[in-house]
Order: C-alpha cells, then structure tokens, then sequence
C-alpha cells in the first residue's frame, strides 16, 4: 500500500508538472493568463507530493518490505537501521527520487517565496523548472519506477555493497544532490531572465542566495566525499580525478564562478551575458555528471547502474535540456544590453580574471575526464589521471591564487595599483618568505613549492580586506569571503604538504614487531577475530607513537561482509594538529606475519578543514545576504506605506 | 554584436557534437576484452607462495626454464574456470606444461575446487592481491597465457577455453617452442 501511495504521489506531481509548464509559458507570454494563478500552487504541490513519495520509500527500506524490488535488491533484514535508511537512496533508481524531489522542493520554495522579480519572469523561470521537472519525472515513472514490486517475495534481500555500508555514505549523496539539484533553479532564473529579457542586477540578487546554497551543498558533499574515499578505501589518497569525481567537481567550478559574476551583476550591472552562460552551464554539469555516472558509459570504480537504455533515456533528456539552452541563449543573447564598463585594474576585472581561470579549470577537467571516451572512438584506450590533471589545472590555478589575494582589495569600477601597493606587498613577502623556507630546508616538486609558497601568500591576504574597517561593522557577506578565501589557502597547503612531506611504508610484520614510519613507531601486539552486525574482521592492535612520546592504541580492521559477501579495510587515524597517521591492516602472508600499511600524512586535515571552511564563509555570506535583503524590503515596505499615508493625508 | 552571435553558435555545435559522441558510444557493445599490452613483452618479476600443499608456488624463473608454457588465470570462485576444467585437462594430456595463479582465493576453496575439476597444474601461484594478473595485463578471470621458454608472453587468450580454442592454444604453444 505504501509503495503505490508513492507511485501515486510521483504521477500526481509529475501531472502538476505540466500544468506548471503551461501555465508558465503562457503567463511568461500574457500575465493575465487564468493558467497563471495555479501555477505557484502546482509548484508547491509538487514539492509536497514529491516529499510524500521520497519518504515512502525511505519507510519501505525501514521496514524492508522486500515486495518491493528496489528493497530486495539492496537491503538485506540483518542491516543495522542506519544503513537501511540510506540503502533508499544508495541505488539508481532511490537516486533519482532524491533527485526529482530536491528539483521539486526547490521549485515549490521559490514558487512560495520569491516576489521580487516581474511576475512574468518568474512564470517563466518556473515553467522552465517544470520543464526539466516533468523530463526526470518521466524517466523516473517510465524507465526507473522504485516502487515495482516483485513476485514472488524472496526470503531475504541482497544487501548494500559493503563500501557504501558507511556513516559517510549515508550523508554524503543527499548533500551533493541538493548542490547539483539545487543549480536548477540557477538554470531557470537565467532561461526566465532571458526569455523575458529581464537580465537585471535584481535577477543577478534574486539568484545568488540559490546559487550559493547549492554551492555550499557541493562544497560540504566534495569535502566529505574525499574524506570518504581517504579512510574508507583504504589507499591513503583523497582525490582520484575519478570520472565521478570529476562529475561533482565541474558543476562547483561552475558555480564558483557563477557566484562571483553573479555578485558583479548584482553590485555593478556589469557582465550580463557572461552571467547567464554560466547560469546555463552550471546545472548542466550537474546533468552531465549524472549521465556520466548513471549510464555508465565511462568505467569508474562509481559506476552503479550499467544500462545503456536508461543512459540513452538520460541522453536525451540532457540533449534537449542542455540543447536547447544553448540555443535560445545563442538566439537571446544580442538582445542583453552591454552592461556597466570597468578598466582592467579593478574589482570586475579581477573577478573576469577569475572567471576565466575556474571556466578554463572546468574546460581542462571536462576534456580529461571525456577523452577517453573520444579516442575509445577512434579504437585507442587512454586513462587520464593525476599526471595531466594536477600541472595542466595548476597552470589555471595557480594565477587564480594570486588574483584571489589581490582581487578583493580593489575597488569596484577603477582602481589605481599606488592604493594597495602595500598590502600587495605584504603578500608578496608572505609567499616568499614561506617559498624561501620550504625550499632551503626540504627537498620537494616544484608544484608543492608554489602550492606552500601561494597559501601563506593567500592566507595573509585573505584577512586583509578586514583592514581600517570597524571591525563590528563588518557585513556577513565580507567575513564570509574571508573565511572561505582563508579555507582555500588552508586545502592548499594541506595539498601542498601531503604531497611534498607523506612518508608511506608496506611492510610484513609479526606481533612483537616494530615499524617507524617518519616520526611514528608502531608495534604491532597482536591480530584477533572480531565480529559485528553483518561482518566479521581481523583486527590489529597496534601500538604508536610520535617521536618516542606516549603511545596510542590504533585498531584497524580487515572487514569480511557477509550480504552480499565483499571486503573492506576499516583504516585506522590518528590525527594530530599537524598531520594523520594512517594504519590499513592487510592480509596475512603464508609465514604468519601480517601486511601493515602506514603512511605518515602531514597537514592532510587541513585540505578538509579548508573545505569546511569555504563552506563555512558561503554560509555566512548567505546568512548576510538574507538578512539584508528581508532589511531592505522592510525598509521599502515601511517607505511605500509611510507615502501611501502622505498621499491619504493630501487628499484629505 | 553580430560575431558575437556566431561564437555562441560555435557553443552550440560543440554541444551537439559531444551529445554525438555519447550516443555513438552508448550504442558500442561495451568491450570486456582488452587485450593485454604485455604480449611480446618478458613476464615482469614475481614471485608467489604455493595456493595449494601439494604443488610449488610459481615465480618468474620457473616461466624461464626453457620449455614453453600454458599461464592459466584462474579463481575457485570463477565459474567459467569451471567450465573451461575439461579443455584444460584436455590440453594437459595433449602434453601442455600448464602453470596457474589463483586470484583472491583461500587454499581450501582452491583445494575443494581442484578435487571437483580435476589437477591440470604443474605449479599454482597464490596471487592475492592481484599484483601477477595487474602486471601482465589481465583484466578477468579465467585468462590464459602462453610463454616461451625464455619467459616471454608471445599470446593471450581472454575469456574460458572452449573446444575450438584447444588447437589455437596448441598451436600456439609449438610456435613458442620453435
């Protein structure tokens, strides 16, 4: 009964859909449209009827009703409840209902909330949301139902692989997903902004907050997929350049640059088009992304569902999607007005500079992560990885640093370089003195150089526009670019350091044994069997210490699962302020002794602080935003009333 | 205003272009069978304990002793390896030298398996993390390779060993040998 509710909500909602869509386009055309007036009501109750049907899904795997195949497939009874929740959405077809009611609610909330821009823009942004909508809605009920149910009911279900049977995991795919998902409706405002020709700085301030929410989404899903990778696959590395990946880091170049063009638009009326490309393709990197995974056309160790049906289903919704913005974008695009000019020397222009880095970024991971899939064409299998990805990124990167420390001391419109020929220099003399130190002392890659050199360059700077401010007066919005600037300088570092300084040792090891491993000894005492819920494991128990100091008992685990049968090593971290230890137990060898692994980490936590961090000041600036928005239209609002009581008391 | 409209064009046709590409490659039977870079090329140094008591582990020097050899990649928790047990024992008695590496597998399954099947190794290496198979370029189970008596791999075949595929491999072998 439950599953057919949530069938039913889902062809409700997608029915809403398409009210939605038309109302949307013919108000877009005529504002005085009937359609029109149900068209934000159809939008909210599709956000509820999509909630509606995500949560019965969500009680399915609870109770794990294995009459429904999804369940069977991917839950197992003996799973701890955790686990079982998020098997709801650890799958193809759970994905893409967590998808379409992230899409769904998003679009429900402007629909409630957002009166500031024309009406007939917003009828066109939300039949531009209805649009996209009623595509997933349709690949969903017609070609991934999560609701079938299976006759007859097996005994028992097949479980979750056992690498997803993970806390991380649990989190770590809704938080993307409201990042990719949550760009829709940057899609949409640009389509309704363009449509209507209503490229304004206001369209540029109604969006940002979306913008930066999902921005903040893919900020914290990328972080915590890294550290899930880190200590959960046990390879001590914490980005592949995986396909996948790579399909999460593109829409967040986007949006990166997204936010800070929007913010241009937003102050200063300037780079309109540029605006709105980006709006475009921000979301449509999500939707690649999620082709690229889903049809499993690349192989990465992410590829869950392999089926070129459903990929050709994907492909062509994003043929018509993506498509079709780039055409009326290229139709629309001589009807924006040029905006507000700036000289070279000034904040728009470091910001332009910007800009073009994180796009070129986008372009270099785009082509790496396609390439093999244009020479397997031409009959030649490559594979991409680091050794393209790092120094042809770097090239883009590392000139985006130096702007991002300076960019944000000059003033809008012109600037002259005699104002902040000080605090450049200040920087200037940071990044040496800390290249200077690490060159004489280590012996490291020039890319690490660099990397060491710029953060402390970028971590000086990113305070700097703090200075000769009141502290206390200070907007949200700036202390959250300081913060987030001071989390990228922080990531880089911890890159930088982990890359130049890990010491990594394998080694074969009877109990008694001792290793060291940079600063670290480690004694392995002994190796015992211990069990869990739906596992069992040999665990290590291993003595450390740094630099001769107190010893810390590390427990790592070689996990056997049992449903469905499958290993995983559970590593074990011992953080410090300045780095982690990382123990991976292996398999013992045919004399009894044990394969340890350790590697010696220093700063690695940093590059996820620094992820924090960046997330952290987006969290701010939007906090800041909000807040001076609701501000000023009180202010608006108490103004209208106090001149519609002026104008009672002159016709009086 | 008017070449800006025809770089905006371009943008579309590169869409259109890489929508192309991926259903030209959606519409590609998805290829399992990757050849291996490594035939032509020595067997790269190994060396690997015993799978099962009663025969030797298997190490590089022993591929190089001169007599050409059968490297069959196998795992008890393989069923095609099931499945190709009669053409190997076929090959065997047809005079093949046959060596194997067992992949991810305990000695008892291994034990089990052989006492299902049948023997058809003269050594079987205990590969457990893969490294052998990764290091010739083998992308699945079953796999079988034939070297020569100086340690080269001079042919590759992916997938079980059907009825057909005993002369080729023979064949195979004599040429290694000659």
């Amino acid at each position: 009964m439950i599953a057919e509710i949530g069938l039913a909500a889902l062809w409700l909602a997608a029915a809403l859909a398409v009210l939605e869509l038309l109302g949307g386009f013919l108000g877009a055309r005529d504002e005085n449209n009937e359609l029109t007036a149900l068209v934000r009501p159809a939008a909210v109750m599709q956000g509820v009827l999509c909630g509606v049907s995500f949560l019965a899904l969500v009680y399915l795997f609870a109770v794990t009703d294995l009459s429904v195949k999804l369940v069977a497939a991917n839950s197992h009874s003996m799973k701890p409840l955790a686990f079982k929740l998020s098997g709801a959405w650890a799958n193809h077809e759970g994905s893409m209902l967590l998808w379409i009611t992230v899409m769904a609610l998003a679009g429900g909330l402007i629909a409630f909330i957002e009166r500031r821009l024309p009406e007939k823009t917003m009828m066109a942004t939300l039949g531009t949301q209805a649009f996209v909508g009623l595509g997933f809605y349709l690949f969903i009920l017609l070609a991934s139902n999560p609701f079938e149910r299976l006759s007859p009911v097996p005994a028992d279900g097949n479980g979750l692989n056992p690498l997803l049977q993970d806390m991380g995991v649990s989190f770590h795919p809704p938080t993307l997903y409201i990042g990719y998902v949550g760009l829709s409706v940057a899609f949409s405002f640009a389509l309704g902004a363009l449509l209507t020709r209503q490229v304004t700085p206001e369209f540029a301030r109604v969006m940002r907050p979306w913008v930066l929410g999902s921005w903040i989404f893919l900020t914290i899903g990328i972080t915590a997929g890294s550290y899930w990778a880190y200590y959960e696959l046990g390879w001590g590395g914490w980005w592949f350049w995986d396909p996948v990946e790579n399909a999460s880091l593109m829409p967040w170049l986007a949006a990166t640059a997204l936010l800070h063009s929007a913010s241009v638009l937003a102050a200063r009326d300037a780079l309109r088009t540029w605006t709105i490309m980006l709006g475009v393709v921000a979301f449509s990197m999500s939707m690649v992304g999620t082709f690229l995974v889903r049809s499993g056309i690349l192989t990465s160790v992410h590829a869950f569902a392999v089926d070129p049906e459903r990929g050709s289903f994907i492909l062509a919704l994003l043929a018509l999607y993506i498509g079709g913005a780039l055409v009326v974008f290229a139709m629309r695009a001589n009807t924006i007005a040029e905006g507000q000019r700036f000289a070279l020397l000034s904040r728009e222009g470091a910001l332009v500079v910007n800009n073009v880095a994180l796009s070129a970024i986008l372009g270099i991971v785009l082509l790496g992560t396609l390439y093999p899939l244009l020479t397997e064409a031409f009959d030649v299998r490559v594979s991409v990885g680091p050794p393209y990805f790092n120094p042809v990124s770097a090239i883009f990167f590392l000139p985006m640093l130096v702007v991002l420390a300076v960019g944000p001391l000059l003033r809008w419109r012109t600037d002259n370089f005699a104002r902040i020929k000080w605090p450049v220099i200040a920087i200037g003399v940071a990044s040496l003195v800390a290249l200077a130190v690490v060159l004489v002392f280590f012996d490291t890659s020039v890319l690490s150089l660099l990397g060491m050199g710029l953060s402390i360059g970028v971590a000086v700077a990113s305070f700097l526009p703090l200075k000769g401010r009141a502290i206390r007066r200070v907007p949200l919005a700036v202390w959250g670019m300081c913060i987030a600037h001071f989390g990228v300088a922080l990531a880089l570092f911890g890159v930088a350091a982990d890359t130049a300084f890990q010491k990594e040792r394998l080694v074969a090891v009877s109990p008694g044994d001792t290793v060291e491993v940079g600063p670290w000894e480690a004694t392995l005492a002994s190796v015992s069997p211990v069990a869990g819920p739906n596992w069992t494991a040999m665990q290590g128990d291993i003595f450390v210490s740094y630099q001769g100091g107190e010893q810390t008992e590390t427990l790592p685990q070689a996990r056997s699962f049992w449903a469905p049968p499958g290993e995983t090593s559970e590593v074990a971290l011992v953080t410090r302020w300045n780095g982690q230890l990382y123990v991976a137990l292996g398999n013992m060898a045919e004399d009894g002794r044990w394969q340890l692994r350790l590697w010696w980490k220093p700063f690695v936590t940093w590059i996820w602080y620094g992820g924090l961090l960046i997330a952290l000041g987006g969290c701010l600036a939007l906090v800041g935003r909000v807040v001076s928005d609701l501000r000023r239209r009180k202010a608006e609002q108490r103004e209208e009333a106090m001149r519609t009581e002026e104008a009672e008391l002159a016709s009086a | 205003m008017k070449r800006l409209r025809y770089s905006l064009w371009i943008i579309v046709g590169l869409a259109a272009a890489l929508f192309g590409l991926f259903a030209y490659q959606l519409t590609q039977p998805k290829d399992e069978f990757v050849e291996s870079a490594m035939v032509g090329e020595p067997m790269p140094d190994f060396e690997l304990p015993p799978a099962v008591q009663d025969r030797p582990g298997l190490s590089r020097a022993d591929l190089a002793d001169g007599t050409p050899k059968l490297l069959n990649i196998f795992a008890s928790w393989c069923i095609p390896c099931a499945a190709e047990a009669p053409q190997l024992a076929a090959l065997e008695r047809r005079g093949a030298n046959i060596v194997g590496v067992a992949i991810r597998d305990r000695p008892e399954d291994v034990q089990r398996f052989l006492a299902i099947y049948g023997n058809p190794f003269s050594r079987i290496g205990r590969d457990d993390i893969s490294e052998v198979q990764l290091s010739i370029g083998s992308s699945g189970v079953p796999e079988t390779f034939v070297i020569d008596g100086s340690g080269t791999i001079t042919y590759q075949h992916i997938g079980d060993i059907r009825d057909r595929d005993v002369p080729t491999l023979l064949e195979e072998l004599r040429k290694a040998g000659g």
